[in-house]
């Protein structure tokens, strides 16, 4: 029941109490503020429960004023989850109860109508009769009707429409035509006196019927965030003091130490620290294969221990763990628009007062030009324009898509800022992709050393090693990691120097190092010519070489290789079919980039961009007029990807480079870009569906009310079919977008 | 007849003011913290104006259980919220530029403005 007395409760949570004579103090203070009917205060818990109607900062006030600080207790996802269940199933059970009362009287009396009675008033016997159903179905108005007609009057009092107001209106209308019938015949012709009860009795009870199965329909369309808020367990097992205990997960630490056996759920976000197993992720990333993990790795909320027993210290917990984030990212974005709903939000502003000057324009056109008895058919028409009027449709076109859209693109470890990068994913014509650590694993390796003078092997690894260890390049890891792998201790570098898109230098052991690529070689004019033959072997083997001179000489060629993903050349294919022109960027020579290319299909590629040119390049596609997907790594390419229409961060498992992209891929996968993309596409295909349906049953269904048909078929809508209709319309569009539920994205 | 017609069309001028040429008064500037109560169909107070550079809460508590009044959009701020039942969920926008921010449900039958007037020459 929609209570007239407000029930609101809150929780605060008291800081600096410390004696029990506080309570009083605190709940006294609390009392005092205007609104609240009931302040409870728990001592053990420290926590206050406020009933009442009252706004926030009063009652965080109120307790400063006595000397303590106060702060509301977080609601957990999981509470607010069950609440709102709780209150849509309370407002179902109202709704299907009042649509019984309804139709217990509307089909016994449509079923007279139509196959026992004529529904009109002639004799007294009939007048008495009909009053007496005429004042029943004033009762159902009250009991299963009345939420329509006070939202009616409150928002006509705002000067503003709803769809209250319509079927306000249209049920009122009818209702009050055949009272005037039954108490004043002589008001109405002869023909005209007929009573409309049952059209007024059978709209409620339908509009209550529709309105309950969209509840239920509306449930559905948010399961896939119920499944990520489910995947929060509720208790931890924390060791304190040497000992194991469970404790609810809102009361884990930082720093606390956490026990997970197999098959239990993550509680919080970690680092292992002792043990080793396999993790199930596929529920946050998408990636069906399980994850080892030993000390020093990782674990995340929600994810799925499954092999071995591990001890891991909590580093995020409550509303910062990655799940906490990726449900609150996923929520938002479910709950956005994308531009594309804007014109129906338009037309809706404007929707009511229209079909209302319809409705009476309808009315006096029978009344002008219609058959006997005009009267009657004007009621009817009107009425019927009133109820098949459906603005609903029309509004709950693009968010329900959405949210299934969004909802489905997070089950597949897709996640999405919002409605508009939806939109604009769906239209992408080109996208670019950086090489490294997006087509392939960004993890490159020493493959090859060619030595070029009398160093040895050992001895350029070392000191090539030396150098990278101040560089951040993925590529210097890939030396100082090998270097390392083959026992070596590093040298200190000093007089370093990066020099972007080009190479390193500074001084190891007394030498005067210079490591990068031909440019770099050809600046410094270090003789390179007997070995380019080399070099570009390597790179036609997708293979990068580095140069590396000793003191003004060339000493030898490292080179390096990033394997491809093992899934990369499948997902171009995939975007490639969508028709999407695909590009590469990288700040890798051309010959390797060309050797790259070729292996994973792409045609266009572009070597040797400095990092700051990506987004000039993006600026040039966009200027040949197309829509530009950037895919990068979220951190490196930030401002390639905010330059992009639509900018797609790509993970790595579950670390999540929320902030910079519009969508983020949670698993290293492409197939997630392509996933992303053919979901976003079927999500806008469903809103298309959707609005052009709301907008084709309106457009039809007003005229058809209004009775353009009956000059040529003798064709004339019943109000009662007008009401089914309109209750159903936006059923179909909820129904239609929950079928987006079952779309599969191909990449699995 | 003619007065029938008469009639309709008088309606249709009533509905034409009363729905899109009328003006509402001016409501007073108000600070802090504004309650908002969803219910019936209305954001009452539909219209909460304030004064630029002030920070301003907005307290929506929904007592309306159909859930086409749970989610309240800011179209032009770009953001939505959900609105749990008889529970206050506060929004709070720390400096608005002046203008006009409507707000609404996501079917556009609730109706809400929130105007930001510039610096007022007192």
């Amino acid at each position: 029941m929609s209570s007239n007395s407000p029930n609101i409760e809150k929780t605060l949570l008291i800081d600096g109490a410390g004696c029990a004579s506080c309570v009083g103090k605190i709940e006294g203070a609390l009392l005092e503020v205007t609104g609240v009917q009931k302040a409870s205060m728990n001592f053990a818990q420290r926590t206050v429960l406020v009933t009442g109607d009252v706004v926030d900062h009063d009652l965080i006030r109120a307790v400063e004023s006595v000397g303590y600080q106060a702060s509301f207790v977080d609601e957990n996802d999981q509470d607010l989850l069950d609440e709102k269940e709780k209150s849509e199933a309370v407002y179902y059970s109202r709704l299907m109860r009042e649509m019984t009362i309804a139709l217990s009287l509307g089909v016994p009396l449509m079923i007279y109508g139509l196959f026992i009675g004529e529904m009109t008033v002639s004799t007294n016997m009939e007048r008495i009769a009909w009053a007496i159903v005429g004042l029943l179905t004033l009762g159902i108005m009250y009991f299963s009707g009345r939420h329509f007609y006070i939202g009616a009057w409150k928002s006509f009092q705002n000067h503003s429409a709803n769809m209250d107001t319509l079927i306000a209106l249209g049920t009122g209308t009818a209702w009050i035509y055949s009272m005037v019938v039954v108490f004043a015949p002589d008001a109405v012709p002869l023909m005209a006196r007929h009573v409309y009860f049952e059209a007024t009795a059978m709209i409620i009870g339908l509009i209550d019927l529709g309105l309950a199965l969209e509840i239920k329909a509306r449930g559905r369309t948010s399961e896939a965030i119920k499944r990520l808020i489910g995947l929060q367990p509720k208790n931890a097992r924390v060791i304190r003091d040497g000992e194991e205990i469970d404790i609810p997960i809102e009361d884990v630490a930082l720093d606390d130490q956490l026990r997970i056996r197999p098959g239990e759920k993550i509680p919080v976000d970690g680092i292992v620290i002792e043990g080793s197993t396999s993790v199930d992720e596929s529920m946050l990333t998408g990636e069906p294969m399980p994850v080892e993990k030993a000390a020093g790795d990782e674990v995340v909320a929600g994810t799925i221990n499954k092999s071995g027993t591990v001890i891991f210290k909590a580093i995020r917990v409550g509303k910062d763990t990655a799940l906490a984030q990726i449900i609150e990212m996923v929520k938002r974005a479910q709950n956005s628009k994308p531009s594309i709903g804007r014109l129906a939000d338009v037309i809706s502003g404007y929707f009511v007062p229209v079909v209302m000057i319809i409705a009476i324009l309808s009315a006096l056109a029978w009344l002008n030009f219609g058959p006997a008895p005009a009267v009657a058919f004007a009621i009817v028409s009107a009425t019927t324009v009133l109820i098949i009027a459906c603005p609903c449709a029309l509004g709950l076109a693009t968010p329900m898509s959405v949210m299934v859209g969004v909802g489905k693109a997070a089950e597949a470890g897709v996640l999405i800022r919002n409605g508009e990068a939806l939109q604009t994913a769906s239209q992408i014509s080109a996208m670019i992709l950086d090489k490294t650590g997006t087509i392939t694993e960004g993890s490159p390796q020493v493959t090859e050393i060619q030595l070029t003078g009398d160093h040895k092997e050992e001895d350029i690894l070392r000191l090539a090693a030396s150098l990278e260890s101040g560089s951040e390049h993925p590529l210097a890891l890939s030396i100082v990691e090998s270097a390392k792998a083959q026992g070596f201790t590093l040298s200190k570098v000093t007089n370093f120097n990066a020099i972007a898109g080009h190479g390193v230098e500074g001084e190891v052991d007394g030498s005067t190092l210079l490591f990068g690529n031909e440019k770099l070689m050809e600046e410094r004019s270090i003789s390179i010519n007997h070995h380019i033959a080399d070099a570009q072997r390597m790179a036609s083997e997708a293979q990068t070489p580095m140069y590396l001179a000793i003191n003004g000489q060339l000493a030898a060629i490292i080179a390096v290789s990033d394997p491809i993903k093992k899934d990369s050349v499948e997902a171009v294919k995939r975007l490639q079919a969508n028709g999407i022109r695909v590009v590469m960027l990288t700040g890798d020579n051309r010959a390797t980039a060309k050797a790259v290319a070729e292996k994973v299909g792409i045609t266009e590629f572009v070597a040797e961009v400095l990092p700051e040119d990506k987004s000039n390049k993006i600026e040039e596609l966009q200027a040949q007029g197309e829509i530009v997907g950037m895919t990068g790594d979220g951190i490196n390419d930030a401002p390639a990807l905010a330059q992009a229409n639509v900018g797609f961060a790509i993970g790595t498992g579950t670390d999540v480079a929320i902030e910079s992209a519009d969508i983020t891929l949670m698993r290293g996968s492409l197939h997630g870009l392509a996933d992303a993309i053919a979901i976003s596409k079927a999500t806008l295909r469903n809103i298309k569906q959707n609005l052009f349906g709301a907008f084709i049953y309106n457009v039809a269904g007003i005229p058809f009310a209004a009775g353009v048909l009956y000059p040529f078929f003798g064709l004339l809508l019943s109000p009662v079919i007008a009401g089914a209709a309109m209750a159903f319309s936006s059923l179909t569009v909820v129904s239609n977008a929950n079928r987006l539920r079952l779309f599969k994205a191909s990449g699995h | 007849m003619l007065i029938i017609n008469l009639i309709g069309f008088v309606l249709i001028g009533l509905i034409i003011w009363w729905f899109w040429l009328y003006k509402p008064g001016t409501t007073a500037v108000t600070k802090g913290t504004v309650p908002i109560t969803v219910e019936n169909g209305v954001y009452s107070p539909a219209q909460v104006r304030v004064q630029a550079g002030e920070p301003i809460i907005l307290s929506f508590v929904r007592k309306d259980s159909s859930p086409c009044s749970a989610i309240v959009q800011f179209d032009d701020l770009g953001f939505s919220e959900e609105l749990p039942l008889n529970k206050a969920r506060e929004i709070k926008f720390e400096s608005l530029t002046p203008g006009k921010y409507p707000f609404s449900c996501q079917m556009q039958m609730y109706r809400g403005e929130l105007i930001v007037e510039g610096q007022s020459d007192e």
